[in-house]
């Protein structure tokens, strides 16, 4: 019932508002001001332009400083303090072109509005600020272009030989990490072997698999460099760490990578931004399903002694579960069993 | 008295209708050749698409807002997807966003804008009876019509609409397995898209075909409107471009029905290590961006060119370097097929290919910014007159300056890195290509309705329509690069999963002419469309059938030659018709 009344509410208003109009251009069409060029919302529209200039204007800066701190996300990675350099650039160059171009394509329909009488300026041409308006963002594109290229240059180069690798795996809905322990070599994987006892599909027969052990979390050292192996096992992904600036697609059939240096342990941030509780994180950012929004797996950034200590502290896959170690040669389970002999001493 | 009828009757039809046909009602407003009827159905298709594809956002956004509302009321429509507990289903979250984007990308600012405009400007303004082909035109509209069809039968099936986003990666739109949008979903939206793609080629091939062999005596290239100009750029990259994503959509056909493995590798999923191995993902994404990135100027070019025509218009001025606006456009359509990879830096593509693809991508922001210029200097001492359609267009160059400059980061692959598939990016694209396009299409529909329908609109209401339409596309887009910054992601259908994300999500809660055109003779161009307030000349506009000889007042220096070639030209002819006539 009460919606019946809203929607019989709804058309009366709607027919006032009709009414209204249609009154009002009968006035105008006897006044004889529908035959005018332009009539008085000429220049209401020309002052509301203004207005809005103004005050979006002081809303967007008013804004723009309060929230600031809100919106800038913490940093804590090397790399991420060039890209963040470039992007507050960015900002300045195209904030100035925005502002100029926003006042004059504003202010002009307010100083050039209809004047009876009044006539254009013909002002068909002009090569000579044409060139200059081709040349002035030409050079300045190039050296945000160059810039950007160098920083890109240097984040994409291959990674230093001692960094600290762990592989990332994502698959729906979530990311399996992987160490490669003691050798700092990931051992095969091939996803046919992928079953609910060995989710990665490593291949155990490979020697470099044998000290590899799976972790809960990302622990990673502070100031070393670190190795993301990236990959997927169903559908694309892409791993996101926001205050790393990191990210890359995680690609079936095609491994990815992404190497950096983090400047912060978890700890250091945490007292930072006074936040007991903060964590590094990983999203994903590459639609992958029903879950894609909750794909998170935390980084701990730690020192390097701790480190090193938590590394010790790990259990390879084997160790954890010795029947993965069936069926692979003799050879090669001596080797798995002298590492389980190392881990009991 | 029965013959007399007759006779008054012939004559009548022999008075008023020339070159009509007769039509009966199914030929002329349903199977019709008239490009103006056929550019009215692509209109109203549009209109219909653009309210669903609104809608559809409107869904989301309800879920993004208000995360803890209670959505029971949508079940009468949504049904299902809305789960026991009031909730929108995460899958059908997804599914919204896929075809808000699909359709409001190739629905409305594909087919609603160029197939509006470009049929019904491209004969009128460049003296044309109608397009090359009126059959062809009809088949592209009716093509259009049953691509329609299908995608919004596919909105109703119980598994639900496609949903692995408006760009259909595989392996996930491959694989039924990883979202049951990956099934009959998706096999409709390929069907549908293929129809989509067979349209815009009839459509396409029809107005090159017209441009350049059906223009009037004397309407050069050099003399075009730039709305033509734009049509014409607009149909040369749908038709280098939409074949592209014809093969892309035809290999994941392929994937997904016949076991091949053009994009599918080393994949467990559901439990099962599928056969496919070999293929790769980023393939597919080479072919789509090779019509992806076009497209996006598929849809924006149309609606520069129109606003080109509203400014200069209201202005009362020529529009400002008219040879450097058709440079830029043409500068722009080449580089649009050398920049698609700039949408994949991290994509694990070679990085090196990401360095040319930055130094390519920026230098399109060159031919744009002179865009902008040149729309600046033409509203620069102008005499104007804020119609809708003026206003449409002033905000047009404000969209695309705020949306164009963001592009400028996104651009620039080490910023890339952090910004890629955030909200900057839906920040970016909505203002650049989503509202810029829409604002030059209403621009062009209160431009020209009363061209195509003999019929005023009443201004004021649409002065009221501009500015909360201006006002609200701020509102909604502009905070968004805001929350881009901060690291939001896309397509998420919540964030409060991640701490980085669950601080600051406040930003998210507000959130008449008859078919032939010309009686008669077909006009003749003597010079460009934009004599607008010429000095000397007693009216402000001089049209493009006036003669340069009968303006002597007004003519340029370099005019003054053109009138010595035109009075030869027009003595030619004018002893060709003597000789037609003596012939009769």
């Amino acid at each position: 019932m009460y919606g019946f009344l809203i929607g019989v509410g709804v058309v009366l208003l709607l027919s006032l508002v009709w009414m209204v109009f249609r009154i009002q251009t009968l006035v105008s069409v006897v006044k004889g001001s529908d035959k005018k060029i332009a009539t008085g919302s000429n220049k209401v529209n020309a002052l509301l332009f203004v207005l809005f200039l103004v005050g979006s204007g002081i809303l967007m800066f008013w804004y723009s400083i309060k929230e600031f701190d809100n919106y800038q996300l913490p940093l804590a990675s090397e790399h991420g303090v060039i890209t963040d350099q470039l992007f507050w650039i960015t900002t300045a160059v195209t904030g100035v072109v925005f502002l100029i171009t926003h006042v004059l394509l504003f202010l002009f329909p307010y100083m050039y509005q209809y004047k009876e009488g009044r006539k254009a300026s013909f002002y068909p041409e002009n090569h000579k600020l044409e060139i200059i308006w081709t040349a002035v963002p030409g050079v300045v594109m190039a050296g945000l272009v160059i810039s950007g290229w160098m920083a890109w240059s240097d984040i994409t180069a291959p990674a230093p030989e001692k960094a600290h690798v762990v592989e990332i795996m994502g698959y729906q809905f979530a990311w399996d990490v992987r160490y490669p322990g003691k050798d700092n070599v990931l051992g095969d994987y091939d996803y046919r072997l992928i079953n609910a006892s060995n989710s990665h599909g490593i291949d155990f027969s490979d020697k470099n698999s044998l000290d590899d052990f799976p972790s809960p979390k990302v622990v990673i050292p502070k100031g070393e460099p670190v190795l993301f192996k990236i990959r997927a096992r169903d559908v694309l992904h892409s791993v996101y760490a926001p205050h790393m600036r990191l990210k890359m697609d995680a690609v079936p059939g095609m491994p990815t990578r992404f190497w950096f240096v983090p400047t912060k342990t978890t700890e250091e941030m945490r007292a930072e931004l006074k936040d007991p509780n903060f964590e590094y994180e990983i999203a994903c950012t590459e639609i992958c399903g029903r879950g894609h929004f909750s794909m998170k797996k935390v980084i701990e950034v730690v020192e390097p002694a701790a480190y090193q200590k938590w590394l010790a502290e790990q259990k390879s896959f084997i160790q954890q579960n010795p029947a993965l170690a069936e069926g692979i040669n003799p050879e090669s389970k001596e080797l798995a069993g002298i590492q389980l002999g190392d881990s009991n001493k | 008295m029965a013959t007399a009828t007759v006779a008054h009757h012939e004559t009548e039809v022999h008075d008023h209708h020339d070159h009509e046909h007769h039509d009966s009602f199914i030929t002329k407003y349903i199977f019709s050749t008239d490009h103006k009827m056929i550019a009215k159905q692509f209109l109203i298709t549009g209109i219909f698409w653009a309210i669903i594809g609104g809608l559809l956002s409107t869904l989301f956004r309800l879920q993004l807002g208000f995360p803890e509302m209670n959505l029971e009321f949508l079940r009468p429509l949504l049904g299902g997807w809305i789960d026991e507990a009031g909730k929108l289903d995460p899958t059908f979250y997804l599914a919204l966003v896929t075809m808000h984007g699909t359709i409001m990308v190739f629905f409305v600012l594909t087919a609603g804008l160029s197939g509006t405009f470009s049929n019904f400007l491209i004969p009128l303004q460049i003296g044309a009876r109608d397009m090359a082909s009126g059959f062809m035109n009809m088949l592209s509209y009716w093509f259009f019509f049953l691509s329609s069809v299908i995608m919004f039968i596919s909105l109703f099936i119980k598994t639900g609409p496609a949903g692995g986003g408006w760009v259909v990666y595989p392996p996930l739109s491959a694989l039924e397995q990883a979202i049951p949008g990956s099934g009959l979903g998706m096999t409709l939206w390929l069907i549908s898209m293929t129809f989509f793609i067979v349209s815009s080629l009839l459509g396409g091939i029809n107005y090159i075909t017209t441009v350049i062999n059906l223009r009037t005596k004397g309407m050069s290239f050099s003399r075009l409107p730039l709305t033509i100009w734009a049509f014409f750029l607009t149909a040369v990259i749908g038709l280098l471009s939409f074949p592209v994503l014809f093969a892309a959509a035809l290999l994941l056909v392929f994937d997904r029905s016949f076991g091949t493995s053009f994009y599918l590798a080393d994949i467990y999923v559901a439990g099962e290590a599928l056969p496919n191995t070999g293929g790769s993902p980023v393939l597919f994404q080479h072919l789509f961006w090779f019509l992806g990135h076009p497209e996006v100027y598929i849809v924006l070019l149309p609606a520069l060119g129109i606003t080109s025509e509203v400014i200069a218009t209201n202005s009362r001025k020529p529009i400002f370097g008219y040879k450097a606006m058709v440079i830029s456009l043409l500068g722009i359509t080449v580089l649009s097929f050398i920049v698609w990879a700039h949408h994949m830096f991290v994509s694990g593509m070679n990085p090196f290919l990401g360095s040319i693809f930055m130094f390519l991508t920026l230098i399109i922001a060159v031919p744009s910014a002179v865009k902008v210029f040149n729309y600046l200097t033409t509203l620069w001492r102008g005499n104007l007159i804020f119609t809708p359609a003026m206003l449409f267009s002033i905000a047009l160059v404000s969209f695309f300056i705020s949306g164009g400059l963001t592009g400028i980061f996104l651009g620039n692959s080490a910023i890339d890195i952090q910004l890629h598939d955030t909200y900057f990016v839906v920040a970016h694209f909505h203002l650049v290509m989503g509202s810029a396009s829409f604002f030059g299409m209403m621009a062009g529909i209160y431009h020209w309705f009363p061209k195509m329908f003999g019929r005023m609109m009443d201004a004021k209401l649409g002065y009221i329509h501009f500015w909360l339409t201006f006002v609200g596309v701020y509102l909604v887009f502009f905070p968004m690069h805001y929350i881009g910054i901060a690291g939001f992601p896309r397509r998420y259908y919540s964030w409060t999963n991640f701490e980085f994300s669950n601080t600051y999500t406040d930003l998210n809660m507000f959130v008449h002419p008859g078919h032939g055109n010309w009686p008669g003779e077909i006009p003749t161009v003597y010079r460009w469309p934009y004599d607008y307030s010429k000095p000397g000349a007693a009216q402000d506009f001089i049209p493009q059938t006036v003669p340069l000889s009968q303006t002597p007042e007004s003519n340029l220096p370099h005019e003054q030659e053109l009138v010595k070639v035109e009075l030869e030209i027009m003595k030619d002819e004018a002893e060709v018709l003597v000789a037609n006539e003596s012939k009769h």
